[in-house]
């Protein structure tokens, strides 16, 4: 390791850094001028960081929170009290919006969740080409947004596209997919569980691999078959990394705006796509409404400080 | 080296360094048994699983890409002909270089990498230095300011959205709007607590005595991080390098709020806008435009985004 050498004049003339001086004690006059200078230093390496939080996410916080309780019209802004709030619950989109999120978060734990897993473990089992196979589940994660988007597009066509294609060769039904509002959210929560789970199942292969094998032959010795094996030791074993994630995901698909927006431009038929956050959209950008996109947001927030909280504490436990 | 140390310690090394480790000591024991392995049964079932989920992934992962590849290739009679075809029947490369000038891809790709690569510059200068200070220089206040930034992490981002955007159109104090100007992609990217937060544990993770010993030398706390910190830290600038750049490669509401300029936007608003008015193939040809960059980036360098999806801290 090459030391800086010393150099002359200037730098080696203020004490150094934040190492204390080897020689006596010194007066209490210097030891404040040192820590002022060490604090100077310090938070002229911050001041960068701080100003953009200040910015675009401090401040921010504090205006969302503002917005809220304010209406603006023709210029000017007053005090709105709870209007914005009770006007957000008044809109008959307001439900449906929540009904859709809650469904697209099911559907997407139950596909978003369930499969990495499922694909983690029987990877996991894999003694070839396992490098190959992480690889192929990574590699939508890496494809820009639109391209995966207009691509599922493509195969949800009802007339030319592929999935019909394939429910042709299986003799099952054709289905209209993006356009019935009964298999709208599904379509949705499928292609974007494609474009995602990459990294769930990345997590989960890296937390299985950590596994003590010899758990698993303990288990062979009382005559646990294949699946009590799962039961008893993988899940077990694994279980606080599958509620970090299921708690991660809650709060990511509770957000979801990009793939219905992309895939049906944001409301679908008959409404059936219309997430909170694409309300929370149009609210703002489409009927210039801040204050009752703001009462949203902070309706969200609230709901999902919740699940944010029981994150913390349990990825505080893990650090234990 | 030290820095292979402090890498291999996640142990979520993929690739090269997992197979050697293989060769020198027996794979670590998994749900399925070796000696049930062995058994002409067990091979048998092994095989025909492995051969099933290869062909699967294969088909599901790489199946919608290559799709995109040769639907650019085809024509637009062809790409929504029932049933598809498997190949092009004729090629058609003109498809891309349409693509190219129509859509003005070259454009969108150099606003792109224009943002990506400032808002990279922004991440690691700002960034590394506040969690260099929060790490090693310890400033007066720092644990509180560290636990205001982690403390964004818990506020949901499309809940900052709006006013992020008012912020945007009049900043304050400033009186500038920054609507239609890099800076607007370039100064929210720095706000990414999770990556203070990675460099931070990183850094801890340095050992003291090796800043000291620069400090003993007389080297400024700016030269000890640049001389000592940064050269040891390359594994997890890298990590964070990546993700800056695939970070703003993928987003899409907030350029597509901040950016409505056409001139200005990035390859996922513009491809986006633009898509309803071209042909069919054209389009297809643009996505795949598209997607080769960071596909590249991440064929070249996935090795480090591995390591780096796992080093975030869920279990060390």
């Amino acid at each position: 390791m090459s030391a800086p050498t010393l150099s002359t004049g200037k730098a080696s003339a203020p004490p150094p850094g934040h190492h204390p001086r080897p020689t006596g004690p010194a007066s209490a006059r210097e030891e404040f001028v040192r820590a002022l200078r060490r604090n100077v230093t310090a938070h002229g390496f911050l001041i960068g960081a701080v100003l953009c939080f200040s910015f675009f996410s401090w401040y921010p916080m504090v205006r969302e929170f503002v917005l809220a309780f304010q209406k603006t019209e023709n210029g000017e802004t007053t005090w709105a009290g709870w209007s914005n709030l009770s006007y957000v619950f008044n809109d008959p989109a307001f439900w449906q919006a929540w009904r859709n999120t809650a469904l697209f978060t099911v559907l997407a734990l139950l596909l978003g969740f369930a499969v990495p897993f499922v694909v983690a473990v029987v990877l996991n089992e894999f003694r070839h080409a396992q490098g190959y196979l992480r690889l192929l589940v990574y590699l939508p994660v890496m494809l820009p947004p639109v391209a995966s988007v207009l691509l599922f597009k493509y195969f949800y066509d009802p007339g030319y596209g592929l999935f019909n294609r394939i429910l042709e060769f299986l003799h099952l039904p054709a289905q209209q997919w993006l356009q019935d509002p009964g298999t709208s959210m599904l379509s949705v929560v499928i292609a974007s569980t494609w474009m995602n789970m990459g990294g769930a199942t990345l997590i989960y292969l890296a937390a299985l691999q950590g596994i003590p094998g010899e758990l698993y032959e303990a288990a062979e010795l009382d005559g646990a078959g294949l699946l009590r094996k799962i039961w008893h030791v993988t899940i077990p074993q694994t279980r606080l990394i599958l509620s970090l994630l299921l708690l991660m995901q809650i709060i990511a698909t509770m957000q979801v705006f990009t793939e219905p927006f992309l895939l049906t431009n944001g409301a679908g038929p008959e409404g059936s796509t219309t997430t909170v956050v694409y309300l929370i959209y149009q609210y703002a950008f489409n009927f210039n409404n801040y204050g009752g996109a703001a009462a949203l947001g902070l309706l969200l927030l609230v709901v999902l400080a919740g699940f944010s909280a029981v994150y913390v504490r349990l990825s505080r436990s893990s650090e234990d | 080296m030290a820095s292979n140390t402090l890498v291999s310690r996640r142990g979520a090394g993929s690739g090269r360094r997992t197979r050697r480790r293989d060769a020198d000591q027996a794979r670590p024991r998994t749900l399925i048994s070796p000696a049930q392995l062995g058994r002409p049964r067990g091979k048998l079932v092994y095989w025909i699983v492995f051969a099933l989920v290869a062909a699967g992934f294969t088909l599901v992962f790489l199946g919608p890409l290559y799709w995109m590849v040769t639907g650019g290739l085809k024509t637009t009679q062809e790409v929504v002909q029932s049933p598809p075809t498997a190949f092009p029947s004729s090629i058609h490369t003109e498809n891309y270089s349409q693509a190219w000038t129509v859509m003005d891809l070259a454009q969108l790709l150099l606003n792109t990498l224009y943002y990506a690569f400032g808002a990279l510059a922004f991440q690691l200068v700002l960034d590394v230095a506040a969690a260099y200070s929060l790490s090693k220089l310890r400033p007066v206040l720092g644990k509180a300011i560290l636990g205001m930034m982690l403390a964004t992490l818990m506020i949901p981002a499309t809940v900052l959205v709006v006013p992020q955007y008012l912020t945007v159109l009049d900043v304050p104090i400033f009186e500038r709007n920054l609507l239609n100007s890099p800076w607007a992609i370039w100064l929210p990217s720095v706000t990414n607590a999770f990556n203070i937060f990675l460099l931070k544990r990183f850094f801890d993770s340095i050992p003291g005595e090796l800043l000291d010993a620069a400090a003993i030398d007389g080297a400024s706390p700016l030269r000890t991080l640049r001389s000592i910190v940064l050269p040891i830290s390359r594994p997890i600038l890298g990590v964070v390098s990546i993700f800056a750049i695939v970070g703003v490669w993928k987003d899409f509401l907030w350029p597509m709020l901040t950016l409505p300029d056409p001139g200005k936007q990035t390859l996922n608003v513009g491809i986006y806008s633009l898509s309803n008015g071209v042909p069919q193939n054209v389009l297809i040809a643009a996505l795949t435009i598209a997607s080769v960059p960071t596909l590249l980036i991440f064929l070249l360098f996935q090795r480090n985004i591995m390591s780096g999806l796992t080093a975030g801290g869920l279990k060390g």
